[in-house]
């Protein structure tokens, strides 16, 4: 446990992304069968106790510590896990090991559980006590993504990460085959029949040099559709809905789960479709973010899918097929299945880059967010290869805003204030927050303003520090909202910086009425 | 029966007064006559007429300060030596704090007050370790008064340092850490851990550390750190101050390792929203432990709080049946 601990400090403390993946390849190498599958069981969020809830934590941390000093700590730390263990009065240094933890409590019965964990508590040191309250609540930020540790994992058995990308999903904890497949001991597990998710192949954006650099012939052309990529996993006897990182969402959505009796594995765009119509992203949003979901809601927001490709055509993996190829018999298996609440993806006829220019244009008014080019003969690749799939975004949106409040940021931005909040006017002559953003400066500019909100500091609190309401930023975003959210009532998509504004005074920056007037 | 402490020391908007000495203690604005507890700049400010102190605090001061600035007349006391101020005796016993800090042993026919200063327990290879004198009231400071202040052994702590500085050979080890106390508290760390390489010093450090070896602190090879001799410092320990460090002298370095010394290390989100890749901790002020081991050893029936962290602190008295209170005076805690 002590070294699981370690390396959470660690994680958390490193500074960039390289840093990371050295930790946990480091980890990975030197810590025996099963604790470092469990530990990666751990960071991929695959444990669960059901009888250690951040409640029965409390409760114990009550016996042993006057509440008064509790609440006074925890106010000052504001982490529940943290404060347990720095304030737990003992100090051990004879921690229970992680398998011993983990096969412990799943043999246990729910109230014998307290007791073991006031003993370990009691026999560790602060900082794997920390380690073990994460674990147990299911808190685990460890500053690192599973995929950092999957491409770990490939460094350490000198694989593709997507071929870790591909088997993932069959795996279980502690994972000894995987462990086993990368330090040549053993055969690749494979996926089976198992209903599966497949990684998803990515586009990248369309630059300005790029339209001209570019044989766009060679090109299919798909509206990208405002919705959320999902994957829909169907064995003949086991049906299951992905989202794009790989979450299993088949309970949110059980209008779509229930029309589905076909063999095949696909892609496609899930949204909310009224009568064949396309509803705004707004509308999908109601569905999103659910453990389940009602009937009520199933009526009001009707679940659809558009389909775009096929990976499996029953057992049959046709990945490696070109588009085309593939597109012909999603289109044929389309004919003769009928899927109800499903719809093909229309390919757009084009003879030149141009005539797509326009229909790029007109993108907003048709719910989209813009063009998807793929290329004709590109086999589906997992991952972001280069020059296969190409998006083509509508032209954003864009707004004159005020910096209100700054905040450092992360990794080697970290000690630049890297994270703003913005404002714009209300008719009152009041700025509001309206987005936040942390890209689209170059490091010049970052420099700039780093310097600037130094200079022009009038408040902190706690890491953020207010500033002087005179600094304008020209803000990009995809669309506007409706939130309750914000104090403004609005919520951006995908806001980010595109100009500094030095020239512009503050007062010239947008009316909240602008904005409202912007809401898809 | 001997006046209780409240009838003669009193909290006033210019710091904590002694009314039968008619001195004022780690005074906020500039008196007459103040009696100086460490060199730290929230407690020791400059312009008071006459200024009572151990002889190394007042060396700190005049080094800090200037001679002009660090007040008319310059008394030292030794420590342990009894001075009689009207009708107070004063002595100066250690605080183990930094070097020449001190507290207040305060007498007034027959009752006895004393105000710690900041203080620490940990063993500290350049100042005297403090000593709990018995009093009826015993005025603490509590910077880390709350139970999550546990302070592990430094030399734990400065074995992360090294264990860091063999895994990144390549990197510049750049440490925040204050100029006076700190810095050469680690330093002595070093050494006594075996590391005696040289090691670099921001400007701010220098002067100080030269002077806690005119006091006979050895501190080994010490060089300045400019921005210059950038890859001369590769691979080196460079001390800095903690706003030096994440700020843009720190950036200079190449690919430095951040680390910082201080208590407040021990909360991880803190240490990282500095911007801390190794948070150290290591403190000049006693943690929740020391805080409650003090009150208990200098038997004092009752304790007023400067300023910290108070209420846990006198939570935590009330739960041994001590009675405590804060004096909430604004102004010190600037400087660990």
């Amino acid at each position: 446990m002590r070294a699981f601990a370690e390396l959470l400090e660690r994680l958390l403390f490193a500074p960039g992304r390289n840093a990371k993946i050295s930790l946990l390849r480091a980890y990975f190498t030197t810590q025996p069968d099963p604790e470092r599958g469990l530990a990666l069981a751990a960071i991929a969020g695959a444990l669960d106790f059901p009888g250690a809830k951040s409640a029965t934590l409390r409760e114990l941390t009550g016996k042993r510590v006057d509440s008064e000093l509790f609440d006074l700590s925890y106010d000052f730390i504001g982490d529940l896990a943290e404060t347990i263990a720095l304030i737990w009065p003992a100090y051990g240094n004879d921690p229970p090991a992680l398998p011993e933890v983990i096969d412990t409590l799943r043999a246990a019965k729910r109230g014998e559980i307290p007791g073991l964990i006031e003993n370990w508590l009691d026999r560790s040191d602060p900082s794997t006590r920390l380690a073990l309250v994460k674990l147990l609540t299911g808190g685990l930020r460890v500053g690192a993504s599973l995929r950092l540790a999957k491409l770990a994992l490939a460094e350490m058995g000198l694989a593709d990460v997507n071929e870790i990308e591909e088997i993932w999903h069959g795996l279980q904890p502690p994972y000894a085959g995987l462990f086993a497949w990368l330090e040549g001991k053993g055969e690749r597990p494979t996926a089976g029949e198992a209903p599966v998710f497949r990684p998803v192949m990515l586009a990248h954006p369309v630059e300005p040099p790029d339209i001209e650099k570019i044989d766009w012939s060679a090109f299919r052309a798909e509206q990208k559709f405002d919705g959320i990529r999902v994957q829909i996993v169907a064995t003949g006897q086991e049906t299951r809905l992905y989202s794009r990182a790989a979450e299993d969402i088949s309970a949110a959505f059980p209008d779509i789960l229930e029309t589905i009796d076909f063999h095949a594995v696909l892609d496609g765009e899930l949204l909310v479709i009224r009568d064949g119509v396309v509803a705004p992203f707004s509308e999908l949003q109601q569905r999103l973010n659910r453990k389940s979901t009602t009937a009520a809601m199933q009526r009001e927001f009707p679940a659809g899918i558009v389909l775009y490709d096929m990976l499996f055509d029953g057992t049959e993996d046709i990945r490696s097929l070109g588009f085309d190829a593939r597109r012909a018999r999603l289109e044929a298996w389309f004919a003769q299945t009928r899927p109800a609440r499903m719809q093909l993806s229309p390919l757009i006829g084009f003879g030149s880059i141009h005539d797509l220019a326009a229909l790029r244009e007109t993108a907003r008014e048709a719910q989209s967010e813009g063009l998807m080019l793929k290329r004709g003969d590109a086999p589906y690749v997992a991952g972001r290869p280069k020059g296969l799939w190409w998006k083509w975004k509508r032209a954003p949106l864009s707004l004159d805003a005020v910096l209100m409040y700054a905040q450092r940021g992360h990794g080697k931005r970290s000690s630049f204030y890297s994270d703003y909040t913005f404002g714009v006017w209300t008719e009152e002559g009041e700025l509001v927050p309206v987005a936040k953003a942390y890209s689209g400066y170059t490091d010049e500019e970052l420099n700039f303003i780093d310097r600037w909100i130094r200079n022009h500091t009038i408040n902190r609190f706690g890491p953020v520090r207010e500033v002087e309401k005179s600094l304008v930023f020209e803000l990009g975003f995809d669309a506007a909202q409706l939130s309750t959210r914000h104090k403004s009532g609005i919520a951006l998509r995908f806001p980010r910086i595109l100009r500094l504004r030095t020239d512009k005074p503050a007062e010239e920056a947008d009316q909240l009425e602008t904005v409202r007037g912007m809401i898809s | 029966m001997p006046p209780h402490p409240e009838t003669w020391l009193k909290p006033t908007p210019s710091g904590l007064y002694c009314v039968p000495g008619d001195f004022y203690i780690d005074p906020l604005r500039v008196v007459p006559r103040a009696v100086i507890t460490h060199g730290h700049s929230d407690h020791a400010r400059p312009g008071h007429a006459q200024v009572l102190a151990t002889p190394e605090t007042l060396a700190i001061m005049r080094a800090r300060m200037g001679e002009e600035r660090a007040g008319g007349a310059l008394q030292p006391l030794a420590y342990h030596e009894a001075l009689k101020l009207n009708d107070v005796t004063v002595r100066l016993v250690p605080a183990g704090h930094v070097l020449g800090s001190a507290q207040v042993v305060m007498e007034h026919q027959g009752s006895r007050a004393v105000v710690s200063g900041d203080y620490k327990r940990q063993p500290d290879p350049t100042c005297a370790p403090f000593e709990p004198v018995r009093c009826d009231v015993f005025v603490t400071e509590a910077t880390f008064g709350l139970p999550v202040f546990r302070h592990p052994p430094p030399a734990g702590e400065i074995g992360k340092l090294l264990k860091s500085h063999a895994l990144f050979p390549e990197r510049t080890h750049v440490v925040g850490a204050y100029s006076l106390g700190k810095s050469q508290r680690l330093i002595a760390c070093l050494r006594q851990a075996g590391y005696d390489a040289p090691i670099y010093l921001h400007g701010a450090h220098a002067n100080l550390c030269a002077l806690y070896e005119k006091f006979g602190v050895k501190l080994g090879d010490l060089r300045p750190a400019t921005a210059a001799q950038k890859a001369q410092l590769k691979g080196a320990i460079v001390l800095a101050p903690p706003s030096a460090v994440g700020e843009r002298w720190g950036r200079r370095l190449e690919d430095p390792v951040v680390a910082q010394a201080s208590g407040w290390m021990r909360i991880r989100q803190r240490a990282k929203a500095s911007g801390v890749e190794l948070p150290l901790i290591i403190s000049d002020h006693a943690d929740w432990d020391g805080l409650l081991a003090t009150i208990k050893e200098t038997q004092a029936p009752e304790i007023w709080v400067t300023h910290g962290a108070e209420d846990a602190l006198i939570r935590a008295c009330s739960l041994m049946q001590i009675c405590a209170r804060a004096l909430s005076l604004i102004g010190y805690g600037e400087e660990e």
